[in-house]
């Protein structure tokens, strides 16, 4: 019987494939926005397993709203991406570091 | 009356300010003009207040000027209480200081803070008739502060010399020890009374009484007791009593009118009058009184001795103030406060007569102060010659002096103060005042010759310049030597013995002793004479003269014998007891290395060193080991904060 | 039920599979490629669990547009994929261990703690005729309508941001002054001189 404990484990596994993602990647910052997309995903498994266990469909409405704040991220995202691009000619993870003190 | 007391008050006050804040305008003439106008109007309303207390018969007036603040059921008011007490005090206090102003115009003649000088002392008077007439504790304070701060100003008034400035921080300072027990004396007695009127505070004086105050937990002591130890030690310090004396002889580093009008006639005697004031406190508490007879017994015996060995011509005078004060003391602790009035009315002229005769010799001798090098100034000095032998007389009590009237009969009040018991406080009390007479005679004689008569030791340019003093500096000591000689006379039977202050003081049943020396000994002034000769205390007196005259104009070769002989104690006078060297080198020496330790250690080190640079220190390196950890890549805040989230995660698992 | 199950374990793998692809992945492209298949498996999962809207919005909007745009992103930006680093950062151990120890809890979570509240079963079935988009639009227009309406404000701040961030000054670039233009008089294009009538010489 396909449950709620089922959805959330898968959910658990998503979560912690995109928090090794963002941590050993070093290769570019797209991959990083596409690890966050994948979180997100997880996090919405989590919203559809709850809101269907607890009957109550403000759950799934949500999620529509994530989906929508998630798109309007990664569009600001990917212009600032290009923004930085332009600007440094690269997206390499290791050369951002203008935050060290 | 009301618009007369606010003349008196405030007349000096207005001439201060002028003369303080426009002396450059008005000039030297305007300055001392105006201020000898304010006070000379001041002093001739006191008069006036006076003779109406004294043959018109008014009532004593209790008046609110003006409350500046309630509190909490806490009036803060200015008032006036006058009655026969702050009238006498009034007249005095305005007189002498009318006198040493017109002295001053000769004393400060070539000095350039001329009107600084009578602006401050103009403030001076205000201040003492602020004190003398206050009714109640807030303003008797204030008095008592503003008289503190114009001795301090007044004796640092040479603010260039080293000495001047020492002495009057030292007697700041001093006076601070004995304010801070008169201010809790006053705030014990807002605690228990819950008021500041004197009126209130009697009337509430027998329910003080019946209290006890645990100052140490487990030690109850009589709350009346308490107070008015306190408050004695803020006459102490104001007075100079021993402990608290060593100020008053290094406040000689001030301009002579000045020792004569603070440190002789009003400012000291704020204690006497004090305490004099708060009879309705003190009588209730024997053990104060004791503390009190005792205080002034030590005071007026050892203050005197050491006057024998001073060189200084004011320290002499000085010192012979600190016994005097003294012997107003002990009559204050035998309950005869009157007597002690008394002889605080005439110890005023007489030695603030001596104290401008020693200022007119110093004048004459451009500013030579030391005995050894004075002599045989009689004949060029003939008007400061007489009104400073009558002075001495007074101050010794030669029959028919005022000194005589009062110093006698305070001797028998105390000798009569039997209930004190017979024990130690007694006898420490009636010895000490009876042998001082014989110190007093010896010193003040010593000096009187020592000055005048004998050979003249000044050397010969100084000799060819001495003449008598201008009529400015002559005519208050002629005016100050009438009192001086003959105010026994017409006042005695009065204030001592017809109840003059009435109301103003008040004495336990039973231990009155003027009220017994009324009984015993009064028979009238002449009969006064003819007991006295049957005293000790007039014999002892003679004896003292003669001593001197045998030793410094007869035998001037045995003094030194003398001290040669006995060097352990006269080096113990002449280093004052040591007690300057306890102050100096013992409390402010010991202090100041507290304070210095406080500073290195304390400061420096553990509040600078640790607490605030530590901070800074501790903060900068944590910050250098924390920096290694910003690298400033985006997956290793990411990564931090996924680790908290997994011990979040674990506490919430594995720990809840 | 038991097909319900397979097809659950089925489409999770693809899934899990899918989502490793995307971070072991060299090339950005293929990343973006297994991200597209995550996102359908995960519609597929949805539509399991009856949530048709969410699945078709998922497809539609996520795969239709937003995945569209990191394409058009990656090739735009021309990285060159043979230059980038291979390899693992220094605490690539740590952050596994840290990651599998998050796993681990959050399993433990899910299935131990939870097993006295939760009852492992089957989601209830919806009554006959439901429909999922209708039931959502209900309450979508009715109680969260301040949401959504902000929800349209945010994403057309995103629209704004994101062309100002990337819009820019490129020189030798002509283009119109519009205000320049309408604020124009005429003193300002045509000046009439008078002079006097010049003679030869």
């Amino acid at each position: 019987m396909i449950g709620l404990q089922h959805y959330l484990t898968l959910s658990a596994m998503l979560f912690v494939l995109s928090i090794a993602g963002i941590v050993i990647n070093r290769r570019n910052l797209i991959l990083l926005l596409m690890c966050i997309e994948l979180m997100l995903l997880a996090v919405n498994f989590n919203f559809i397993a709850f809101s269907r266990y607890l009957g109550d469909d403000t759950g799934q409405v949500f999620v529509f709203f994530i989906l929508t704040v998630a798109a309007a991220e990664a569009a600001i995202g990917l212009a600032i991406l290009v923004v930085l691009f332009r600007n440094r000619r690269s997206i390499n993870v290791q050369e951002l570091n203008t935050m060290k003190g | 009356m009301y618009s007369y007391y606010l003349i008196i008050v405030l007349a000096p006050l207005a001439a201060a300010i002028v003369a303080g804040l426009f002396g450059r305008q008005i000039g030297r003439a305007g300055s001392h003009w105006i201020t000898i106008l304010a006070v000379g109007l001041s002093c001739a309303f006191s008069c006036l207040v006076l003779r109406n207390m004294f043959w018109g018969g008014a009532e004593s007036e209790n008046i609110s000027v003006y409350t500046w603040a309630v509190t909490d059921g806490l009036n803060m008011e200015v008032g006036f209480l006058v009655d026969r007490l702050t009238a006498l005090m009034m007249a005095v206090v305005t007189f002498v200081s009318l006198m040493v102003h017109v002295y001053t115009i000769g004393y400060m003649h070539d000095d350039p803070g001329y009107q600084r000088f009578f602006s401050y002392i103009s403030l001076f008077t205000f201040s003492m008739l602020m004190l003398v007439m206050s009714n109640n504790f807030l303003q008797l304070f204030f008095g008592w502060e503003a008289v503190g701060l114009m001795s301090y100003l007044l004796i640092g008034f040479w603010f260039k010399r080293e000495n001047a400035i020492f002495a009057n921080l030292k007697a700041f300072l001093v006076n601070r020890l004995g304010d801070f027990g008169f201010i809790l004396g006053i705030s014990g007695i807002v605690m228990f009374t819950g008021s500041l009127d004197y009126a209130e505070v009697f009337a509430r004086a027998d329910s003080v009484a019946a209290q006890n105050i645990e100052v140490f937990s487990g030690t109850p002591w009589n709350a009346m007791t308490v107070i008015c130890v306190l408050l004695f030690m803020g006459a102490m310090g104001k007075s100079a009593q021993a402990p608290l004396h060593v100020w008053l002889p290094d406040s000689m580093a001030g301009p002579t009118p000045i020792s004569a009008l603070i440190h002789a006639a009003t400012m000291v005697t704020a204690g006497i009058f004090m305490v004099a004031r708060m009879s309705p406190l003190f009588e209730l508490s024997a053990t104060a009184l004791a503390v009190v007879i005792v205080i002034g017994a030590i005071t007026a015996f050892f203050t005197g001795l050491l006057g024998i060995v001073q060189n200084d011509i004011k320290r002499v005078i000085a010192y012979s103030t600190l016994s005097q004060l003294g012997y107003m003391t002990v009559a204050l602790g035998a309950s005869a406060y009157g007597a002690a009035i008394f002889h605080l009315m005439t110890h005023a002229f007489f030695k603030s007569l001596l104290f401008l005769a020693a200022g007119s010799v110093i004048i004459a001798l451009h500013h030579e102060q030391d005995i050894r090098k004075m002599g045989g100034l009689r004949k060029y000095m003939p008007i400061t010659y007489w009104t400073a032998l009558i002075g001495s007389l007074a101050l010794i009590g030669f029959p028919g002096s005022s000194g005589f009237f009062s110093k006698d009969l305070l001797i028998e009040a105390v000798k009569e103060s039997h209930w004190h018991g017979q024990g130690a406080v007694y006898w420490i009390a009636y010895l000490s005042v009876l042998l001082g007479v014989f110190v007093t005679a010896l010193y003040s004689f010593r000096m009187f010759f020592l000055v005048f008569h004998g050979e003249e030791r000044t050397d010969a340019k100084t000799r060819s310049h001495i003449h008598e003093s201008p009529w400015v500096v002559t005519v208050p000591l002629v005016v100050l030597a009438v009192p001086s000689a003959i105010i026994g006379w017409i006042t005695v039977e009065p204030i001592l013995f017809d109840g003059f202050f009435g109301d103003a003081i008040v004495v336990r049943q039973g231990i009155d002793v003027l009220a017994h020396l009324k009984e015993t000994i009064w028979h009238g002034s002449f009969a006064l004479f003819l007991h006295a000769v049957q005293t000790p205390v007039f014999w002892l007196a003679a004896a003292g003269a003669f001593t001197a005259w045998f030793l410094y104009l007869k035998r001037p070769d045995i003094p030194a014998t003398i001290k040669a002989r006995f060097s352990g104690l006269y080096n113990l006078l002449d280093r004052k007891y040591y007690m300057d060297d306890l102050y100096i080198k013992g409390f402010a020496a010991g202090g100041r290395s507290i304070g210095n330790a406080l500073w290195q250690k304390g400061d420096q080190l553990v509040i600078d060193g640790i607490i605030v640079n530590g901070t800074a220190n501790s903060i900068g390196k944590l910050a250098g080991v924390m920096r290694q950890i910003q690298t400033g890549y985006l997956y290793t805040y990411a990564f931090a904060m996924i680790i908290g989230l997994t011990m979040l995660l674990s506490w919430l698992i594995w720990f809840r | 039920m038991l097909f319900h199950a397979v097809l659950f374990y089925l489409f999770s793998f693809v899934l899990i599979g899918a989502a490793c692809g995307v971070i072991f992945s060299k090339n950005p492209v293929h990343s973006i490629m297994f991200l597209v298949l995550a996102f359908f498996q995960s519609a597929m999962l949805w539509l399991l669990v009856e949530a048709e809207f969410l699945a078709i919005v998922l497809v539609l909007v996520y795969v239709g547009a937003v995945m569209v745009l990191f394409l058009f992103v990656v090739m735009m930006l021309d990285i060159n994929v043979e230059a980038v680093q291979r390899g693992m950062t220094r605490f690539a151990p740590v952050a596994i261990g840290v990651a599998l120890l998050m796993a681990f809890e959050l399993v433990q979570l899910i299935w131990l703690r939870s097993r006295a509240g939760a009852p492992p079963g089957g989601f209830e079935a919806y009554p006959e005729g439901y429909s999922n988009t209708k039931a959502l639009g209900s309450v979508l227009y009715t109680e969260h309508v301040y949401a959504f309406e902000i929800a349209a404000v945010v994403l057309l701040l995103a629209i704004v941001a994101a062309i100002t961030l990337t819009m820019r000054k490129r020189p030798g670039l002509k283009v119109q002054n519009i205000a320049a233009q309408v604020a124009v008089r005429a003193k300002d294009r045509l000046r009439v001189v008078k002079m006097d009538a010049e003679k030869k010489r």
